[in-house]
C-alpha cells in the first residue's frame, strides 16, 4: 500500500538537487568562462582559488542527479541521455578537463598556460552544452514506445543553440559576481564593470527565449498566455532580481550581485519547471509515468534522507570556513 | 562497411570501464594500508610509520581523484548506450548505484578531508579514525557495485513483468549467489594489487638506498600480507569458479575451451580456440585435471559450449586466453610471496637485487590481472547482459547509430588518453620525489574536497631539485 506519493518526493529532490547544482558549479563554470579574459595572471591565480575549495563538492551534485534520475526516473534517464548522446558526451569531456585543470594548474610552472586553457574551454564547453541540454528539453523529444526515437543531432537547433549560449552568458553573470563578493581591489572592479554588460546580454538571451518558446511548442503556449495566471509572478520576479543586480553593481555593493544573481537564476528555473509540469519527458511522459517501482524508490529514499542532510551540513560548513575575501598570493601555490 | 553500434558500445563500455577500475582497485588496497599504518604509529609511536603513512596518503589522493573523475562518465554510460538495459533494470540497479554514490559522498563529505588534510590538525585518534572509515567506506561502495555487477551475472530475487525488472526480494537481489564469491575475490584482488604495488615501490627505493628503514617496514609488511593473501585468492578463485559452472557453466566451459561436455577433460596449458569449427587447435594440456578441477573427481563431467547453440556461446579465446593470463599471473604472485618467504633470514629480500627489481616489475601485474578477469567474467558472460533474461543486443540504445558510438569511443579514447597520461605522469612524480618531502603537514592554505591537492608535488621535473640528490646512484645490474 503507498502510504505517500513517493514519485512527487523524488521529483522534488531531483528538483533540488537539480537547482543546487546548477547555483553551485554555475559558478564556478562562470568563473572558469570569464578566466581568459581577466586582467593578468595573478587575478587569474585569484580567482581559481575563490573556487578551489568547493568545486568538486559541487560537482558530486550532478553525479547524485544522475544516479538519482536512474533509480526514480528511469524513463528520463533512458530517453534523454540517448536523445543528448552528443552533448552528454561534450559536457562530460569537458568537466574532466576542467576538473583535471584545476589540480593539475596548481602544481604546474612552465605548462600552465595549456591548463588554463583546458580549465577555460573544458568549463565553457561544459556550460554550453548544459544550455543545450536546457533548450532540448523546452523542445520536447521524439519517442516510440518508450524509447528515444530522434537523430543524433535533434537536440541541436538554432533554439537550443541560443539556449547554449544563454546558460553560457548566465553562468559567467554568476561568476562575476561571485567574484565581486570574493575579491577586491582590481580583480573586483574588472568584476562589477563586466557584470552589467552580461547582465544585458542574459537578459536579451532570455527576452528572445521567452517570445520564442512559445512558438515551440503549443502546451507551453496554452499555459502562459490563454489566461494570466498567477505563474506570471515568476517573470516578474525575474525582472525584480535583474533590476536588483543592477542596483547593487550601481551601488558597488558586494553579496547582493550574486545573492540577486542565485534568485534570477531560481525564479528562471521555476518558470521552466512550471511550463512542462508535470511532464518530466516532454511532450508524452508524465513524472508517474516515468517514475520507476514504489518499493525502488522507497529503498533508496531511506538512505537518501539520512545522508542529505550530512552532505548539505558538509556543505554549509565548508563555505563557511572559506568565507570572506579570497587576496592575491593566498590560496594554493 | 556498416558500423554495428553494438559492437563499438561494448568496446566504449571495456574501455570506459577498464580505465576506471584501475583507480579503484588500487585505491581500496591502499586505504586499508593507510589504516594499518595508522594504527601502528598511533600505537607504537614510531615516527616511521607516520611517515609511510603520509607519502602513501598522497599516493592514494592522486588515485582516488583519478578514480572519481573516470566515475562520473561511469554514471551515464549505461543511459547513453545502454538505454533498453537501463529502463529494464531500473528498479533493482538504480538504487544499488545510487547507494554507491551515496556513499562515496558520505565518506567524501565526511572522512576524506579529515585523512588527507587533517594530520596535525585534528587528534591523533580522530585522524586514525578518519583513515578506518575511508578504508571501511571504500569496501561499502565495492559492495554495492560488485553486488550490482553479480546480479547480472546471477539474477535473483526479481521478476520480469513487460520487460521491467520487478525486485520481489531485496535480500536475494542484493546477495544473490555469484555476489559473495565475485566480492571476496575482488577485494583480495585489491588487496594483492595494494600490497604489490606498494612492495614494487618500497623495493625500488631500496635500490636506490632512499630511505632505507622505512621502506624495509613496509616490505617486509607487504611481504608478509602477500604471503598469506596470494594462496587465498587461489582458492576464493577456485570456490568462484565452482560457483560460476553451477550457474554460468557455459563461461566455465570458455575458460577451459572445453567444447564438448564430457569426462576425463584436460586442462589445456595451450591452444588456439576455432569457434567457426568449434574445436581447438594445437591443443596441449594436463590430462584430466580440468575434471578433477571442477567436480574434484578426475572422471568428473564438465560442461561443454555444445549445451548451447553457436550463436548462443560466448566469444571463446578472449575468455580462454584471459582467464589463464589470470591464472598465470596469480602463479606468479604466489611464486614471490613464497620466495619473500625463504628470504627471510638475514634480510635477505631487502638486499637480493635481483628479487627487489622482480618486485619491480611485479607492481605491474595485479592491474593486468584484475583486468583480465574481467575480461573473463564479462565476455564469458556474453551473448546476455543479463544472464538468461536480457541479452546484449536488446539492451542497447535503440536510437544509438554506429556514427555516434564510434564518434563517443574515439572521443573517450583522446579525452582519456590526454588525461591520464598526465594523471599517471604525475603520480609517476609523487613516486619519485618519494618520503622525504619534508614539509608533510605545513601546508596551510589546504582545503578540504580537493583530494589531488593533499600531494604537494610539482607537476613538471624542475632540475637542481632536491628529490634526486639524496639517491644513491643505482647500479641496475642485478647480483
Amino acid at each position: 500500500m503507498e502510504l505517500f506519493n513517493l514519485s512527487l518526493i523524488w521529483a522534488f529532490i531531483i528538483g533540488f538537487g537539480v537547482i543546487m547544482y546548477v547555483l553551485m558549479d554555475g559558478f564556478d563554470l562562470g568563473v572558469g568562462i570569464l578566466f581568459p579574459f581577466a586582467p593578468t595572471e595573478t587575478d587569474r591565480d585569484t580567482m581559481m582559488n575563490t573556487v578551489a575549495p568547493v568545486w568538486d563538492g559541487n560537482e558530486t551534485w550532478l553525479v547524485l542527479g544522475g544516479a538519482g534520475l536512474l533509480a526514480a526516473f528511469p524513463l528520463v534517464y533512458s530517453i534523454i541521455l540517448p536523445a543528448l548522446y552528443i552533448g552528454v558526451f561534450l559536457m562530460l569531456a569537458g568537466l574532466i578537463f576542467r576538473g583535471v585543470a584545476f589540480e593539475f594548474r596548481f602544481k604546474a610552472r612552465t605548462s600552465r598556460y595549456l591548463w588554463n586553457w583546458a580549465f577555460a574551454g573544458g568549463s565553457t564547453l561544459a556550460a554550453f552544452a548544459q544550455g543545450a541540454v536546457v533548450g532540448a528539453y523546452i523542445q520536447g523529444f521524439e519517442t516510440t514506445n518508450g524509447a528515444y526515437s530522434g537523430g543524433a543531432l535533434d537536440w541541436l537547433t538554432p533554439f537550443t543553440v541560443l539556449t547554449g549560449f544563454g546558460l553560457l552568458a548566465g553562468y559567467a553573470l554568476l561568476g562575476s559576481t561571485w567574484l565581486i563578493m570574493k575579491t577586491e581591489g582590481r580583480l573586483q572592479e574588472w568584476a562589477y564593470r563586466i557584470t552589467t554588460p552580461l547582465l544585458t546580454a542574459v537578459l536579451v538571451i532570455f527576452a528572445i527565449i521567452s517570445v520564442w518558446t512559445p512558438f515551440v511548442d503549443d502546451m507551453v503556449r496554452e499555459r502562459w498566455f490563454d489566461h494570466i495566471t498567477v505563474i506570471w509572478v515568476l517573470p516578474a520576479l525575474t525582472l525584480l532580481c535583474a533590476f536588483q543586480i543592477w542596483r547593487s553593481v550601481r551601488n558597488r555593493f558586494e553579496g547582493m550581485p550574486f545573492v540577486a544573481t542565485m534568485g534570477l537564476f531560481i525564479t528562471t528555473y521555476l518558470g521552466l519547471i512550471v511550463s512542462r509540469w508535470p511532464y518530466v519527458v516532454p511532450p508524452e511522459y508524465t513524472l508517474w509515468d516515468a517514475a520507476s517501482a514504489y518499493e525502488s524508490q522507497l529503498f533508496l529514499l531511506l538512505g537518501l534522507l539520512f545522508v542529505i542532510p550530512i552532505v548539505l551540513t558538509y556543505t554549509a560548513w565548508t563555505y563557511w570556513v572559506f568565507r570572506g575575501k579570497v587576496r592575491a598570493g593566498e590560496g594554493y601555490h | 562497411m556498416e558500423l554495428d553500434p553494438l559492437i563499438l558500445s561494448r568496446i566504449q563500455f571495456a574501455f570506459v570501464v577498464s580505465f576506471h577500475a584501475i583507480f579503484p582497485v588500487f585505491s581500496i588496497g591502499l586505504a586499508s594500508f593507510i589504516a594499518v599504518l595508522e594504527g601502528l604509529a598511533f600505537k607504537t609511536g614510531n615516527p616511521l610509520w607516520e611517515k609511510l603513512s603520509a607519502f602513501w596518503t598522497k599516493v592514494f589522493a592522486v588515485v582516488f581523484g583519478m578514480g572519481v573523475v573516470s566515475g562520473i562518465v561511469m554514471s551515464f554510460q549505461f543511459g547513453t548506450n545502454w538505454s533498453n538495459f537501463s529502463q529494464a533494470s531500473a528498479n533493482f540497479l538504480g538504487p544499488m548505484l545510487s547507494y554507491e554514490v551515496i556513499t562515496a559522498f558520505f565518506l567524501e563529505a565526511a572522512f576524506l578531508g579529515v585523512l588527507l588534510f587533517g594530520r596535525h590538525k585534528v587528534p591523533a585518534g580522530v585522524h586514525l579514525f578518519a583513515a578506518i572509515m575511508v578504508a571501511v567506506g571504500t569496501f561499502i561502495s565495492s559492495f554495492w557495485i560488485l553486488s550490482a555487477n553479480s546480479w547480472m551475472h546471477t539474477p535473483s530475487g526479481v521478476e520480469l513483468r513487460d520487460g521491467v525488472f520487478h525486485v520481489t526480494s531485496w535480500s536475494q537481489a542484493i546477495f544473490n549467489p555469484s555476489f559473495p564469491y565475485r566480492f571476496a575475490h575482488m577485494v583480495v584482488a585489491s588487496f594483492l594489487t595494494g600490497g604489490f604495488v606498494v612492495a614494487g615501490v618500497s623495493a625500488w627505493y631500496l635500490l636506490r638506498g632512499r630511505e632505507v628503514e622505512a621502506n624495509r617496514k613496509a616490505l617486509s609488511m607487504c611481504l608478509w600480507m602477500l604471503l598469506f593473501l596470494a594462496p587465498t585468492q587461489a582458492v576464493i578463485g577456485d570456490l568462484h569458479g565452482l560457483n560460476t559452472m553451477e550457474h554460468q557453466p557455459v563461461k566455465v566451459a570458455a575458460m577451459e575451451g572445453n567444447w564438448e561436455t564430457s569426462r576425463n577433460v584436460p586442462l589445456l596449458l595451450f591452444a588456439i580456440p576455432d569457434q567457426e569449427n568449434q574445436t581447438n587447435r594445437f591443443e596441449i594440456g594436463i590430462p584430466n585435471l580440468a575434471s578433477f578441477i571442477l567436480t574434484h573427481e578426475w572422471d568428473g563431467e564438465v560442461p561443454g559450449l555444445n549445451e548451447v547453440a553457436v550463436e548462443e556461446q560466448p566469444p571463446v579465446g578472449i575468455v580462454f586466453w584471459s582467464f589463464r593470463v589470470m591464472v598465470g599471473l596469480g602463479l606468479l604472485m604466489i611464486a614471490f610471496a613464497l620466495a619473500g618467504l625463504l628470504l627471510r633470514r638475514n634480510g635477505a629480500y631487502y638486499q637480493k637485487r635481483w628479487f627487489l627489481q622482480g618486485l619491480r616489475f611485479m607492481s605491474i601485474t595485479p592491474f593486468i590481472a584484475v583486468i583480465a578477469g574481467w575480461f573473463v567474467t564479462e565476455i564469458g558472460r556474453s551473448p546476455w547482459l543479463v544472464y538468461g533474461m536480457m541479452n546484449q543486443a536488446e539492451a542497447l540504445t535503440p536510437s544509438l547509430t554506429g556514427g555516434m558510438a564510434l564518434f563517443t569511443l574515439i572521443g573517450y579514447v583522446v579525452v582519456y588518453g590526454l588525461v591520464f597520461s598526465a594523471g599517471v605522469y604525475y603520480l609517476l612524480r609523487v613516486l619519485y620525489v618519494g618520503l622525504e618531502d619534508e614539509d608533510e603537514g605545513e601546508h596551510e592554505s589546504d582545503r578540504p574536497a580537493r583530494p589531488l591537492s593533499a600531494a604537494h608535488v610539482p607537476f613538471e621535473i624542475e632540475h637542481g631539485q632536491g628529490d634526486v640528490s639524496h639517491a644513491k646512484p643505482a647500479n641496475e645490474g642485478g647480483h
